[in-house]
Order: structure tokens, then C-alpha cells, then sequence
């Protein structure tokens, strides 16, 4: 089967190298990368920012940025590893849709002949997404979907760089023991979410991890996304006050749920969310001041002034107005790494960046994530991911409050609204 | 237990009202002159901006925002009337499902290219915050737009059966060429059922900005239930869908909190479709 596909990528190389030799100044070479992400629907917002991160990286890449010390791709213009050939996105709008992703996929790898794909936010998106680029043989690198299942399909054409929902359930499960040993009330658990992918798998892993440790979650509560009214579930945790409330929600519900809260006088003793909604520069605007004391997970933390964190952090700022967040900073950092596998490969060809990929070594001064690397196992899994608590203290920006070595602040509790 | 159920209750009532508040357009374009406007939920969008947009130049709340959102979509439906409705009534029924159709995804493209796809919300005091009796939690946003949801479903049904601009508007609805012999403008008739369609429904997304989240797609979640609505209570009855609204309201409130938010859907769905089933004409509808 790879026989073929050589022969078109030789056939294709040959035509481009005789186009580039008859144009009379000859041509930096460009490398094509396919982003699907959701760019129209209910997750326009998420989908902007990550378009936005991803240009972001593309001036880091494509042009020169001494300032950056060692961070992968800054320092000389283009892919040194290409001859300096500058990466070039192709971006495809999934609409938030599983169907319209894949696709944009196929269109992305079959027409624009993209090199290899990233995206694309939503899980049940990634989920088909995915699925077409190991069809075609085409490196898949995702930097945010958590749904576990991803990564168990016996894929080989799929890496995700992003700490998965095993991780997220440990991280919540110990920060509670954390706080429990310290006189918090953490009994009784109760779980709000979706009934996306994303959720349904988020909270059956949640649930399990804290079953296994012997602590049951009392209450569980789905709805089905984007709801006009949430009233009836803030009730029902109301009525059952349990010490600790998770919300699994994406951007709209996730502004609801605040509102109601908020209408309803209603503030659970420790309220913590799982990212996606919660972490939505535009959440953060629109409900932030009566979500005072939300606690979130993130890998994303600015470091000291003139770090590659702050000075990505700043790039970004300056391009769209808003902070970055965690959501778009795993998503950014999954590109990266994707460039730098096609640069250590020093081929287009989808064998070698796969074989690049799978000999990722990446250390934490290596990346703009919190992680302490990027590795990944036989599933394409990076083993090195890890997450912080976060937490908004202010109404306005999220500061780490766990665990204590990592993290300026301590934990603010219990939750205070507004 | 029961102060709880009596708040599920009322949440439904208020609920039902704003369901109620932005349907009542929907069906008074379809009695007027059997369209179905599938650009209606991004009415309701482009009146919740318009809110917002007052709010962030000025600050001002619903006060002054319901009436200029009112009259922003008034003027819009007349320009969506003579620009579009009036050449794809005398098409086939696909050419005006896809025409409305159309609309909707140019008006929720602009505004998404125009503001963007972020998130916004008016502030949640804008409207005297929250009301506390009885132990009773009422978003004092919402009693507004459910006291205006009244006032609009009694004032156009007051202005359709006792007034001669409402007699003229049914007149050419019933036979347009009759309606012409008696000296009435069908075009005129239309475009003012148009204005007040419209105008009503950009009054209600102003109201719904006070208390909902602010986005292009906004549209797409709310267009759903407007439909419903409309249907149940009777296509072309304003004070069906009054009922219909409330019913709906109350029967999604009590139903995510008895039997599950995930399954409140299928339950307002399958009594909706249960209820068609025996009385296709809706509550109020005409055959």
C-alpha cells in the first residue's frame, strides 16, 4: 500500500521541484499542515482562540526569534531541519460537528495535501477526525481532547500530547484528599455533565477513579448540550447540598450554570470544573465575577518576565486581546510538536514524521506547557502530561493553588460567587 | 421539598413566559401569511446584540435597549419583507423554507464576523438582580420578560381581533384578492405584520439578553423551541402560544428536576408529539 503512496509523493515532489526551478527566484519550500477545528457553532469561541495560538507559533516557527533561548523552532526562520521551509496551516471548520470534521479532514488530506493534521477540540470530533487521517496514513497530533477511549483504538498514526481524564480524575481525587486532610468537608461528591463524548467519558473516568479509592460519587447529573434552561439541575443540588460540585461543561451551558447559580442563591462548598467551559477566555469575561473561587485544571502558567512562556504569552495577548488559556495553550503546544517532529524528520513523508513523533523526547524547558515532557507510549499517549488545580480567586485570572510546590497561592475555600 | 417544587414551578412559569415572549412572532408571520421563518431565532440574536451594544456605548439597560431592539428588527423585517419575502412567497414552498433559511445564516454570519464568536453577557444586576419571597428565588430580569410576555400576547391579540388595522391584516390573510377589491393593500398589510413580527421578537431578545449568555449561534438554540412552541400552541394563534409556552416551560422544569435534565427533552417531546397526534391543529391552531 505504500508503494503507491511514494510514487505520488515522488510524482508530487518531482512537479513541485520543476514549478519552484521554472519560477525565476526560486521558492522557499512550504510545509502543509491541516487544522480542523470548530471555527462556526457553538464552540466558534474555543475554535478562534486555538486558530489565533496556532498563527501565533507560525511567527515563532517561520520567523527568527533569538529571545527565545532554546525553544524548539524559534531561534532561525523556517524548519532548519527542511533546508529553513517556512510551515503553512490549512485550517478546516467542523462546525463542532463529528460528520463535517471528517469531512474537512479528507478534504484537507486529499486536496490541500497536507502533510499531517491537528485538532480538533471536541473529542466526538477528534474521535472521526482522527479516524480519517489513519485511514490515509497521516500523522494526527491533538493537543486537547480528553475522552480516554482516543487513544485505545489501536491507532498508529495518532499521538495526543494533552493529560487525559485518568490523569484529570487523579489530580482532582488527590487535591481533595489534600483538602480533606485538612479539615475541608469533601464527603459527598456530586458530578454535573453533558452527555457529549467529552463528558460522558470525563465523568465515567472521575467516577471510577473515586470509586477504586472506596469513595462513591453521590450524585450524578446529566443534560443534554447547549440547554436553554438549567434550573432543574441546580435544584436538585441544592436540595442534595453535596461538599464538592464538578461541572463538565462546554462554553454555553457552562455560562448558564453561573447565572442559575447565582439566581438561585445556590453555592456549593467547593465547586471545581473540567476545563473546556470553565476555561473559555470568553466564560471568564462574561460570568467571572460571579464565579469568584471556581476551581479549574490547567497545565498553562505564565512564567518569569522574558521566558518563552511570557513572551508567547504576550504574542498572543497582543494578537487577539485576551489571556492565554489552558485549553488553547494544549492545543499550541501540540502544534509545536508536531512542527518539531516534522523538523527532526526532515521529510514531508508521513512515515518518517510518524517515526519522528514516536522518538519525541521532549523536556519541560522544551515546552510552553506545564508538563514535565513529551513522550509518548505505543497508543500515541504522551506519559508525561500532568495538570495544576487553578483556581479564579479575582473574578478575572486564574492563579495555581495546587500542588503546593507548584503553585504561588493556597486554595481559597469555601467557594465565594459573587 | 415542596417550597423547592413550588420554585421548579414558578422557574416553568417564567420560563414558559420568555418561551412564550420570543414565539409570538414566529406565529403571527405564519397566520399572516403561511411562512415559516427559519431565520427567527437569529432575530431574537440580533435584538439580544442590540441590547448589548446599548448597553456597552451607554450603559443603559433594557429600558432603553427593548425599545430600540424593537425597533431595529421592525425596520428589519420590513427591509426582509420587500427585499426577499415578498418575490419567494409567489415560489414554491422549498424556495421559501430555503430563503428564510438563507437569511438566517447571512444575518448569524455578519454578526459573528462583526463581533466574533466570544461569549458575552450583560451584567446580572442590570435589572434589579434577584427577588426573595416566600422562600422563593425570581430573577427580577425574567418577571420582566415574563410580564412583558404577557403584555405583547394581549396586546396582539387585541390589536388582530378588535382593531380595523387588525381586521384589515386577517382580511388579506383570508383571501388577498378579496381584501384588494375592499381597498386594502395586501403589500402594506404584510409588511406592517412584518414590522410588528419582528419588532416583537427583537423586544424579546433584548429582554432575553438580561438573563441568557450572548452569542452569534444563540439563534440555533432558541429557533428549536420557538418552533415547538408555535406548533403546540397552534400555528397562526398568538394566545396559543402563550399557553403553549407555559406548558412547555413547566413541563421542561419539573421534568428535569423530578426525572433528570438529560431526560427532560424526551419528555416535552414526546407528549408534543403525543399531543399532534390526536389534535394536529395545536391548542388554539386552525384546521
Amino acid at each position: 500500500m505504500n508503494v503507491r503512496r511514494i510514487v505520488r509523493l515522488v510524482v508530487c515532489a518531482a512537479s513541485v521541484s520543476i514549478l519552484l526551478a521554472g519560477s525565476a527566484s526560486a521558492q522557499q519550500k512550504t510545509i502543509k499542515i491541516g487544522a480542523i477545528l470548530p471555527l462556526s457553532g457553538g464552540a466558534a469561541s474555543a475554535g478562534e482562540h486555538t486558530k489565533a495560538a496556532i498563527e501565533v507559533a507560525l511567527d515563532i516557527i517561520n520567523n527568527a526569534h533569538p529571545e527565545f533561548g532554546n525553544f524548539p523552532l524559534a531561534k532561525n526562520a523556517g524548519l532548519a531541519g527542511l533546508g529553513g521551509a517556512k510551515v503553512e496551516v490549512v485550517f478546516g471548520d467542523s462546525q463542532g460537528s463529528p460528520a463535517t470534521g471528517q469531512n474537512q479532514t479528507l478534504r484537507l488530506i486529499t486536496e490541500e495535501k497536507v502533510v499531517a493534521v491537528t485538532g480538533s477540540y471536541q473529542s466526538g470530533v477528534t474521535l472521526t477526525t482522527s479516524a480519517i487521517a489513519e485511514k490515509y496514513g497521516i500523522p494526527f497530533v491533538n493537543g486537547e481532547s480528553v475522552a480516554a477511549n482516543l487513544t485505545e483504538r489501536g491507532f498508529k498514526w495518532f499521538f495526543r500530547t494533552t493529560p487525559i481524564a485518568s490523569d484529570i480524575a487523579k489530580a482532582d481525587y488527590d487535591f481533595l484528599s489534600d483538602m480533606k486532610a485538612q479539615g475541608v468537608k469533601t464527603d459527598s461528591v456530586a458530578i454535573v455533565h453533558d452527555t457529549t463524548e467529552y463528558g460522558v467519558s470525563v465523568a465515567n473516568v472521575i467516577t471510577n477513579t473515586f470509586k477504586e479509592k472506596g469513595r462513591a460519587i453521590a450524585l450524578d447529573i446529566p443534560y443534554a448540550i447547549n440547554a436553554t434552561d438549567v434550573q432543574g439541575q441546580i435544584l436538585q443540588l441544592k436540595e442534595k447540598k453535596p461538599d464538592v460540585v464538578i461541572m463538565i461543561a462546554y462554553t454555553t451551558d457552562a455560562i448558564l450554570y453561573q447565572k442559575t447559580m447565582q439566581a438561585l442563591d445556590y453555592k456549593p462548598p467547593i465547586l471545581m470544573a473540567d476545563d473546556s467551559g470553565y476555561s473559555d477566555p470568553s466564560f471568564v469575561k462574561a460570568v467571572g465575577k460571579i464565579s469568584q473561587g471556581v476551581l479549574n485544571r490547567s497545565s498553562w502558567s505564565i512564567g518569569p518576565a522574558g521566558s518563552p512562556t511570557a513572551l508567547i504569552a504576550e504574542m498572543y495577548k497582543k494578537k487577539t486581546g485576551y489571556d492565554m488559556d489552558d485549553t488553547t495553550g494544549r492545543s499550541m503546544q501540540a502544534f509545536f510538536v508536531l512542527c518539531d517532529a516534522i523538523d527532526r524528520a526532515g521529510s514531508t513523508e508521513p512515515a518518517k514524521i510518524q517515526a519522528a513523533l514516536k522518538a519525541t523526547d521532549l523536556k519541560p524547558d522544551q515546552l510552553m506547557m506545564g508538563y514535565k515532557g513529551v513522550k509518548f507510549n505505543e497508543k500515541g499517549q504522551n506519559i508525561l502530561a500532568s495538570s495544576l488545580i487553578i483556581q479564579l480567586q479575582d473574578g478575572e485570572h486564574y492563579v495555581a493553588v495546587w500542588p503546593k510546590g507548584s503553585s504561588d497561592k493556597s486554595p481559597m475555600l469555601p467557594y465565594k460567587g459573587w | 421539598m415542596s417550597s423547592t417544587l413550588l420554585q421548579v414551578i414558578a422557574g416553568g412559569l417564567l420560563l414558559g413566559a420568555v418561551y412564550a415572549l420570543f414565539s409570538s412572532g414566529l406565529t403571527l408571520v405564519w397566520g399572516m401569511m403561511n411562512i415559516i421563518n427559519f431565520a427567527h431565532g437569529d432575530f431574537v440574536m440580533i435584538g439580544m446584540y442590540v441590547a448589548f451594544v446599548v448597553w456597552t456605548l451607554f450603559g443603559a439597560g433594557p429600558w432603553v435597549g427593548a425599545p430600540l431592539a424593537m425597533l431595529v428588527l421592525a425596520t428589519l423585517g420590513v427591509v426582509v419583507y420587500f427585499a426577499l419575502i415578498r418575490s419567494i412567497m409567489k415560489g414554491p414552498m422549498l424556495a421559501q423554507i430555503l430563503g428564510t433559511f438563507g437569511l438566517a445564516l447571512l444575518l448569524r454570519y455578519s454578526v459573528f464576523w462583526w463581533f466574533g464568536a466570544n461569549f458575552s453577557s450583560l451584567p446580572e444586576n442590570l435589572v434589579g438582580g434577584t427577588l426573595e419571597f416566600w422562600g422563593l428565588h425570581i430573577q427580577a430580569s425574567r418577571l420582566l420578560a415574563g410580564m412583558v410576555a404577557l403584555a405583547v400576547t394581549l396586546a396582539l391579540h387585541f390589536l388582530l381581533t378588535r382593531t380595523a388595522l387588525g381586521s384589515k391584516m386577517l382580511a388579506v390573510a383570508e383571501d388577498d384578492t378579496a381584501a384588494q377589491l375592499m381597498g386594502i393593500r395586501p403589500d402594506t398589510m404584510q409588511a406592517i405584520a412584518w414590522a410588528i413580527a419582528a419588532g416583537a421578537t427583537g423586544l424579546a431578545g433584548a429582554l432575553i439578553a438580561t438573563f441568557f449568555y450572548i452569542v452569534p449561534t444563540v439563534g440555533e438554540t432558541l429557533g428549536i423551541v420557538a418552533f415547538v412552541t408555535v406548533s403546540l400552541g397552534g400555528f397562526g394563534s398568538v394566545l396559543g402560544a402563550l399557553v403553549a409556552g407555559l406548558l412547555i416551560g413547566v413541563i421542561e422544569s419539573l421534568s428535569a428536576y423530578l426525572i433528570g435534565a438529560v431526560y427532560k427533552d424526551m419528555v416535552v417531546y414526546a407528549l408534543f408529539l403525543g399531543f399532534l397526534w390526536f389534535r394536529p391543529q395545536g391548542l388554539m391552531g386552525r384546521v
